[in-house]
């Protein structure tokens, strides 16, 4: 790849990322009050982040491999899940939830340790 | 709040996202040199597209000379879930001046989860700013360090991409507690789970939060409705 097409290849790919980010900011400049923008702005966002735990949650399908434990990284996903759930109600530190959750996935993975 | 004291704090906000960027950020740098992009593109990517599928995206662009039309296209479908991200923010964003054109380039699933998750002394645009500009501080690092440092860099990180999954739970328990709402979750787990077994992975994301968004849409009409009848 020559230097003039690598960097009109990023280029493209920039403008085609931004795009998609500042289009609503574009297109709904004026509508920043309106109740059903105040209503997206309340509702879509602790939406969007239990949707991103069932996206990143989804090498474990028990409902398409049809077992409870399935892939290869069932249930360590599980284990590591619960406990993060389980430190966050009990201490509520987000930074202790997260690294002790990750520390125990990252254990279980690498010394392949499966139930 | 002074200055130094909000940097401090933003970072903290930001170590989470820190464990998560870095590791993959790296592993971008890593695909980059093996696909023949130097260092600098690496690091110019990671400055000017910052999007982790993205990114990955390009690479296989790279991989397989595509075409720049083809480029943009498959770009911006997997980007178009953030056209919703931005309906949400449209309020938050107003009046942050010079920073907004940043703020909105540096919105990432990451970014976007930090700062709507953020309380509501800590939500003035300054703040956000600083945010974003660390998250993307981790991301470019990490790319710069991958594409430098290349296959020589083998620490064993394997399960470390948990971090990111770990940083969502904690958030939606965070939303949950504030919002104590049970509508936005509902909505979520249908969704969430019939993209699941309905769509192709490429598609599982937007077709989730698409489908959020116009749920939530037809909440609202279905909610406002019946008070304009009886108010006419």
């Amino acid at each position: 790849m020559t230097l003039t097409a690598l960097l009109t290849f990023i280029a493209v790919c920039a403008l085609a990322t931004f795009a998609a980010r500042v289009l609503p900011f574009v297109a709904l400049a004026r509508q920043a009050e309106h109740p059903l923008i105040l209503h997206l702005g309340r509702y879509l966002p602790p939406a969007v982040m239990l949707i991103l735990v069932i996206y990143a949650l989804r090498d474990f399908r028990p409902l398409i491999e049809g077992r409870l434990n399935a892939g290869p990284q069932g249930w360590p996903l599980v284990i590591a899940s619960a406990l993060v759930v389980g430190l966050h109600l009990w201490r509520r530190h987000a930074l202790v939830s997260i690294l002790g959750g990750t520390a125990t996935y990252m254990a279980m993975i690498q010394l392949g340790w499966m139930p | 709040m002074n200055s130094r004291r909000a940097w401090h704090e933003a970072l903290v906000a930001t170590l989470p996202v820190m464990f998560g960027y870095l590791p993959l950020g790296a592993a971008f740098g890593i695909l980059a040199g093996e696909v023949g992009v130097p260092v600098w593109g690496a690091a110019l990517m990671s400055l000017t597209i910052y999007a982790g599928a993205g990114q990955f995206l390009a690479l296989a662009g790279v991989g397989a000379g595509a075409g720049l039309t083809e480029v943009a296209v498959a770009t911006l479908m997997l980007n178009s879930r953030h056209l919703f991200y931005g309906l949400s923010l449209l309020g938050r964003f107003e009046g942050a001046g010079w920073r907004k054109p940043y703020l909105i380039f540096a919105l990432t699933d990451e970014t976007y989860s930090l700062l709507t998750s953020q309380p509501r002394h800590t939500a003035d645009p300054a703040q956000a700013f600083r945010i974003s500009l660390l998250n993307q501080g981790w991301w470019v690092l990490g790319s710069l360090a991958g594409a430098l440092a290349g296959a020589a860099l083998t620490f064993d990180s394997r399960g470390i991409e948990f971090v990111l999954t770990a940083l969502f739970i904690v958030l939606t328990l965070e939303q949950a507690r504030r919002l104590r709402r049970g509508l936005p979750f509902g909505i979520a787990l249908i969704c969430g789970l019939g993209a699941l077994l309905l769509l192709p992975e490429r598609h599982l994301l937007l077709g989730a939060i698409g489908s959020a968004s116009l749920i939530l849409l037809a909440h609202y009409r279905w909610s406002t409705t019946p008070r304009t009848e009886t108010s006419a």
